[in-house]
């Protein structure tokens, strides 16, 4: 049984800002239903006594000291940016409407 | 029909270290746009994240003073949504396993003591900021200093029935995370920020109305303006037989009013999953009692304190410990001068609570020290000075610094406590006023304030308000047995 039809794969495309070809769409419905049914394949399994993994490493409480390091300079943090201003912000399109 | 609001808050504060949560850039406010990133919170590719251990303290802190438990193993969360300032795409938060759930604090409303629910308290990173480009500009601007910034939520239960609490419970918010000095809570700076959820029902209703969700409300009195404003549009709505729409609105403070949020994509679709580059956080009994035992007295502690020791009223313990420094202020005074703790609470809280805000400045500012109070109430206590000169020295203390017992040795300022002399003066009042005796004899004895004032103006107000009247009720007695 097919668990996600196309309108799903649009959405979550779009919520990812991906865009995909007719074809894709019908490759990434086909694959992420198979997915689906080998997790449904390992949800046979009893897990009533296990607890949940949040992480794949077997370890907690990695810390660092509340210490200040120096950060990148302005015109390093803006290197890479498609358009910046002289006060050194990042230029982006206009975020609201108005 | 009568209906009844049901308000949920979100709050956000910004915690006091001195590097952002997941790195080592600083969290100064106020440096040139851009000048505290770095890869990390610029979100480059391959990167790490380390959690610095102060918010996880801090924020163990803020949730054990709102009563919370603390989950022994807790989780980071990657909450997914674009926006131009949020570099990577995604805020580093918490969601499924939080720090802390199920606290509660208490608020004192006028009509009596309520309990608000909090649900969870979670750390994530703040995002840059955003500015908009004038009115024609095309562009808006962004600056990441404040982005990874640390930060945790505050998320209560829709406990909240009228604006009027929902601003007691954001004041009491920011008294208990000043007191364990994990923020400087400053509305106006951004430091404790706050969305509302909203909505109404018929009173007697316990289903929920559709809500709606309001942003932008930067102080106390517009959380509180924006909610009246939204329960009063709701009602509006319901009466004239419409209906709710859920929907994200903002305050608009020039206009008074609620607006739709036009940003042109608003999902609540965030696809949380587990952040994988964090590894998860485990508070141990340990831990959990090492931060404990740094907490101070807390606001609600200090006031029971206050009203049991001291012996003050509700509303004075109240107003004594709504912040730290003035519980601290008080008590300092208490310790100078143990013998007349409601009349120090008096002094402290009308006449240099009055003289501060008056020139809008903080206890911090104050140019009266704790010892000066207790001085001059000593004074009063010990007759040497009056009530009403001691007013007078507190506002030269103010504006000179100069002890109070100082002022008065310098200006001669003793109070006229001798009965003979007294006596004398009382008399002459009396014989220059005879009408008044009479009137008095007659039965108006609200007069006696007429004499009392006859005799401060001959005595330019140095006369013992105790022994005054004491002379002058028996002079006027007398008189009366005389006719």
């Amino acid at each position: 049984m097919e668990k996600i039809g196309k309108a799903e794969v649009l959405h979550v495309a779009q919520l990812a800002r991906l865009e995909f070809t007719e074809e894709e769409v019908e490759a990434f419905t086909h694959q992420l239903n198979k997915i689906l049914q080998y997790v449904d394949q390992l949800k046979e399994l009893d897990t009533q006594d296990v607890k949940p993994t949040f992480h794949a490493l077997a370890q907690t409480n990695v810390m660092r000291e509340d210490e200040v390091r120096s950060s990148l300079t302005q015109e390093e943090a803006l290197a890479n940016a498609p358009d910046r201003d002289d006060r050194g912000f990042f230029r982006v399109p206009k975020i609201i409407q108005g | 029909m009568e209906y009844e609001a049901v308000i949920g808050l979100e709050v956000h504060v910004q915690l006091k270290t001195n590097s952002k949560v997941f790195c080592s850039c600083s969290t100064e406010f106020g440096a040139p746009p851009n000048t505290h990133t770095c890869p990390v919170c610029q979100g480059m590719p391959g990167v790490l994240p380390v959690l610095n251990r102060r918010v996880a303290e801090y924020a163990i802190k803020a949730a054990l003073a709102l009563n919370c438990q603390i989950n022994p193993l807790s989780v980071f969360a990657r909450k997914n949504y674009f926006y131009p300032d949020l570099p990577k795409g995604y805020q580093i938060s918490q969601y499924e396993l939080p720090l802390a759930e199920h606290g509660y604090l208490e608020i004192e409303t006028p009509q009596g003591k309520r309990r608000i629910g909090i649900t969870r308290v979670h750390m994530e990173e703040d995002a840059g900021k955003n500015v908009h480009g004038e009115f024609g500009d095309p562009h808006s601007y962004v600056d990441l200093n404040r982005t990874g910034v640390p930060l945790i939520e505050i998320v209560s239960e829709p406990d909240i029935r009228t604006p009027e609490e929902a601003r007691l419970y954001l004041q009491k918010l920011r008294t208990i995370m000043r007191y364990i000095e994990v923020s400087d809570a400053d509305m106006e700076k951004g430091e404790l920020r706050c969305d509302a959820n909203i909505s109404i029902r018929p009173k007697g209703e316990t289903r929920l109305g559709v809500k709606t969700e309001l942003k932008n409300m930067n102080s106390f009195r517009h959380v509180q303006k924006a909610l009246e404003y939204e329960i009063k549009r709701q009602q509006k709505v319901l009466e004239e037989g419409g209906i709710i729409v859920q929907e994200t609105l903002l305050w608009n403070p020039q206009l008074g009013a609620t607006e739709t949020m036009r940003s042109k994509e608003e999902a609540h679709d965030y696809r949380y999953f587990p952040e994988p580059d964090l590894v998860p956080l485990e508070v141990s009994q340990e831990w959990l009692e090492e931060v404990a035992a740094s907490l101070p007295e807390l606001p609600d502690e200090k006031k029971a304190r206050f009203i049991e020791e001291y012996g003050l009223s509700a509303y004075d313990a109240e107003v004594l410990t709504s912040a730290r420094e003035m519980a601290d202020f008080y008590e300092a005074a208490v310790k100078a001068h143990p013998d007349n703790p409601k009349a120090l609470a008096n002094w402290v809280m009308v006449e240099l609570l009055g003289r501060l805000h008056a020139e809008n400045k903080s206890l911090l500012e104050a140019p009266v020290t704790p010892q000066q109070i207790a001085q001059l109430v000593a004074l009063v206590d010990k007759g040497t000075i009056s009530g009403k000169m001691a007013k007078e020295v507190l506002a030269k203390t103010y504006q000179t610094g100069k002890d109070p017992q100082q002022i008065v040795e310098e200006e001669g300022l003793v109070q006229l406590s001798d009965e003979s002399e007294l006596e004398a003066i009382v008399e002459k009042v009396l014989e220059d006023n005879p009408k008044e005796v009479e009137k008095y004899l007659a039965g108006k004895t609200k007069i006696v304030g007429f004499f009392v004032g006859q005799i401060m103006k001959a005595t330019k107000g140095k006369a013992n308000p105790q022994v005054v009247n004491k002379i002058l009720i028996k002079k006027l007695q007398e008189k009366g047995e005389q006719q």
